[in-house]
């Protein structure tokens, strides 16, 4: 695995004359973690509809190393290189949580054998081995944030969208849940993209930090920066205190 | 030539407009009781020719005519409806599609197989004084007990609408419909205005039932045939929304009366099941339905 | 050798043994059960065999199909119409059988899932079109209209052109029913079969895992209808007659969805176990029926069994049943 480069160019979603997001252009160098912030309604999760293909965007295109991926289907989004988690989670509930994973898995490994091979091992990283053959559906809110994650990792992405996936998260777990995406990132050198509103994890782990707030870009810079940027205060008084 | 066609086409017309009110009545029922639950009845149909029963039965054994018997059949088949949503259905409520329809489907063969063991597989039929008169307007005749079913299909459908727009129960079940958490949150009592619904669906079928026997005899093996009609009429209408459930039923009765003039009468189903995909493919939400969502 | 333990898996021993003493048990069944006996069996492997094609598309892929006497009556229809008119045999017949029921499943499948209908919906178009082709059917002189199709009934036993008696329609729907199984068991533990069970589960998040879902739903019907085909040539060899009004009706495809409801969705022997007891249960109520002479008392008592078994084995049979026996029915 290595990363992808992931470039935004202008992109804009409407949504029945609601102004969902408004030519956002911002890039993620490969094997870069940044970090995608801003207020409830901002549209964050919509802008990673339309890097994964859920929505096709109204306006601007979204490139992966260059190509432009704006447009394609889920499914040859994720064949390009593109990994999501769900912030509302979607797990196969009827299935154990071994086959969650491992249908991610058969998407580069079409050998059943293989494929749950690969499976354990994410399982095993993210600390969900044991719990393997429970269906998914018993597990708890944190267990199926994680079980998004390797379900996710399961397809080889060069680019990883992880959606408020520390939100529920005890604070002892989202540095449990850092750590990881940390080791994962020097690693493998995996491009992150994470949607977070739990600024501690924002902070430790985002080079950079890209702010929305109704649908536009407000803001762009170091975590630092951005923690003093005016604009970015003003969007987030009182309501943000984590900030 | 023309003439005389164009004036057996309007003739037709009319007589499926008068039919259609009533086929209107019964989808009504249907439509209810899925925009509330989302429950399909897959007894629909058997629940008409239950209601056509007792209405036959009454006028048979007792001599009451089935617009007098109308309010009793309405009053039972509430009654049995709010009981069976009670008592059976309640558990299955959001549970998946399959779940439903099995029920449901059990539901259905004992309604026609009991029916079938009490009244016997003869086709049965009312015969009324009234059966022979018609009012004439200009050209066009109105067998007059048509008409009168379709007025009556009419003042039902008025009542329910001053029911779901005036009542506290009714205004609470359309809260329900559109919010069911928001409802349970507001203190509504989803389990009691979910068997009300269910009533009312079930009022609505036994009184089309009770109004249907007037114009067409009834046997146990209708059921599926109603069953269906119902599912084309409210699709093609707009599954859960009232007025389209009547459009619907004009709709298909109009057009099963034209097809049944231009081309062969047992022709008639494929151009009802016709529409109804094309329905599905273009506008599955129905004429007026909000979306199947 | 290796291809039979290929087929095994990690299947446990146990369920290994059972399955070969049932198998012999079944080859040796026209030897040891008498006319009766044989006919209710041939019916459980029917429903077994119709259930396990029916339970692909929707236990496997989660698309709830009412319609599926469309392709058993198109698979009937077409073949025996060859033999009628033709004299064209059913081995040739069923590939005609099979290839025209594909392409209606293929049309149901991409005019439902192209649109994206889902459960009730898509569901209401599966029932549209078996009703439409049932009219369709009344009304085309080459099928012979409502007055159905006749095959010559003939005692001697004629491989060739499927003419004979019941002990060679049993082994042909055993084989059916049999090979069924096989491949079903073989599609849940392919790629292919995950991906069904993921997209029953949730398409979207499947999408999102690389799974093609428009290409799998499509898969699923097709295969799911031209199987439900072969079950038809198979009826109307057997019967030798056909018409609209059964071979198209609802009740017929109703009859279809019951074995793997009944049994337990989505597993591999649910259907059996489901056809078992529903054939059962019949039987025993129309023996029930001819005592008390009361018309539609056999069906009174179906119907309440189908109460008791959904309201307290929403699941099915079968889950509740490998429970009891220890046996857990776990995919790969
Ligand atoms: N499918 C849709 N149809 C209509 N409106 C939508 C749709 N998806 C999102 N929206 C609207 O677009 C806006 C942005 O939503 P989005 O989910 O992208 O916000 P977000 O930044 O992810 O918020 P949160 O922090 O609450 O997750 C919101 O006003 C939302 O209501
Ligand atoms: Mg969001």
């Amino acid at each position: 695995m290595s990363g992808a480069r992931l470039d935004l160019g202008g992109v804009t979603k409407h949504f029945r004359g609601l102004r969902a997001v408004h030519e956002v252009s911002f890039t993620v160098p490969a094997g870069a973690i940044h970090a995608l912030i801003g207020p409830n309604g901002a549209g964050k999760t919509t802008i990673f509809n339309m890097i994964a293909g859920v929505y096709a965007p109204n306006g601007g295109v979204v490139r992966l190393d260059g190509k432009a991926i704006s447009g394609l289907r889920p499914d040859l989004i994720c064949d390009a290189g593109v990994g999501r988690t769900f912030q509302l989670v979607k797990p196969f509930k009827g299935l154990s949580v071994l086959e969650n994973v491992t249908v991610g898995a058969l998407h580069r490994k079409p050998r059943l054998a293989e494929a749950q091979e690969s499976a354990n091992a994410i399982l095993a990283r993210l600390g969900l081995y044991d719990r393997r053959h429970q269906l998914a559906e018993s597990l708890t809110l944190p267990d199926r944030k994680r079980l998004e994650v390797a379900r996710a990792l399961a397809t080889e992405p060069k680019l990883l969208l992880l959606d408020e996936v520390m939100a529920g998260l005890r604070p002892t777990e989202v540095d449990v849940m850092v750590g990881f995406l940390r080791e994962l990132n020097q690693r493998s050198g995996l491009t992150i993209l994470l949607i977070e509103h739990v600024m501690r994890a924002v902070m430790a782990l985002a080079a950079e930090v890209v702010v929305v707030s109704y649908g536009e870009k407000i803001a762009e810079g170091t975590p630092q920066e951005i923690s003093r940027h005016q604009a970015v205060l003003d969007v987030y008084l009182g309501e943000q205190e984590e900030l | 030539m023309t003439a005389d066609f164009l004036l057996t086409l309007a003739q037709a017309i009319v007589n499926g407009l008068l039919t259609g009110m009533v086929y209107g009545l019964m989808a009504l029922g249907l439509s209810v009781i899925f925009g509330v639950m989302r429950i399909v009845n897959f007894a629909h149909g058997e629940m008409m020719v239950v209601g056509m029963y007792l209405a036959w039965m009454g006028f048979e054994y007792l001599q009451v005519s089935p617009m007098l018997s109308l309010p009793v059949i309405a009053a039972i088949f509430f009654a049995a409806g709010y009981v069976l949503q009670r008592g059976l259905i309640s558990p299955f409520i959001g549970r998946p599609e399959h779940q439903q329809f099995l029920l449901l489907l059990a539901v259905a063969i004992l309604l026609v197989n009991a029916s079938l063991a009490i009244a016997g597989p003869d086709s049965r039929g009312v015969q009324m004084e009234s059966q022979f008169d018609s009012y004439e307007l200009g050209p066009l005749v109105f067998d007059a007990v048509r008409l009168h079913a379709a007025l009556a299909a009419i003042a039902i459908a008025l009542l329910l609408w001053l029911f779901f727009t005036r009542t506290r129960t009714g205004k609470s079940i359309r809260a329900a419909a559109d919010n069911n958490l928001a409802a349970l949150v507001v203190g509504l009592d989803v389990r009691r205005l979910y068997a009300v619904t269910f009533g009312v669906g079930a009022a609505c079928v036994g009184a089309a039932g009770a109004l249907m026997i007037t114009i067409i005899p009834v046997s146990p093996f209708l059921a599926v045939e109603y069953t269906l009609l119902a599912f084309v009429i409210v699709i093609v209408g707009g599954l859960g929304s009232m007025t389209g459930a009547l459009l619907g039923g004009l709709l298909i009765g109009v057009s099963e009366a034209v097809a049944g003039l231009l081309l062969q009468p047992s022709l008639k189903s494929m151009f009802s099941f016709g529409l109804l995909i094309l329905v599905l493919l273009l506008r599955p939400q129905g004429l007026l339905g909000k979306g199947p969502q | 050798m290796s291809f039979i333990r290929r087929l095994a898996g990690n299947a446990p021993p146990r369920i290994l043994w059972s399955l070969g003493v049932l198998l012999a048990l079944l080859l040796l069944a026209p030897a040891l059960l008498g006319k009766y006996w044989l006919s209710v069996l041939i019916l459980i492997l029917y429903f077994a065999y119709v259930g396990q094609a029916w339970n692909i598309l929707m236990g496997f892929a989660g698309q709830l199909s009412l319609g599926h006497a469309l392709y058993a009556g198109l698979g009937g229809y077409i073949a025996a119409g060859l033999y009628f008119h033709y004299g064209i045999g059913p081995w040739a017949g069923l590939f005609a059988a099979v290839a025209v029921a594909g392409v209606a499943g293929a049309i149901v499948g991409y005019l439902g899932f192209r649109f994206s209908l889902a459960g009730v919906y898509f569901a209401l178009l599966t029932i549209a079109f078996a009703e439409f082709t049932r009219v369709a059917f009344d009304h085309w002189g080459w099928a012979g209209g409502s007055g159905g199709l006749f095959l010559k009934v003939e005692h001697a036993t004629d491989i060739v052109n499927l003419r004979g008696g019941p002990v060679l329609f049993y082994y042909l729907i055993l084989a059916l029913a049999a090979g069924a199984f096989i491949l079903c068991r073989a599609l849940l533990r392919s790629r292919l079969g995950q991906y069904w069970l993921a997209i029953r589960e949730d398409a979207e998040a499947a999408q999102a895992v690389g799974v093609p879902v428009l290409r799998c739903k499509m898969i699923a019907i097709v295969i799911s209808a031209a199987l439900t085909s072969l079950a038809g040539v198979w009826n109307a060899f057997y019967y030798n007659n056909l018409f609209p009004e059964t071979a198209f009706a609802m009740g017929r495809s109703i009859e279809i969805t019951l074995a793997p409801i009944i049994g337990g969705l989505g597993t591999l022997f649910g259907p059996i176990v489901g056809a078992v007891v529903l054939t059962g249960l019949g039987e025993a109520f129309t023996d029930l029926g001819d005592v008390l002479r009361i018309p539609g008392i056999k069906q009174i008592f179906y119907g309440l069994a189908l109460l008791v078994i959904v309201a307290y084995r929403p699941a099915g049979v079968w889950p509740w049943l490998a429970d009891k026996l220890g046996l857990k029915e776990r995919q790969p």
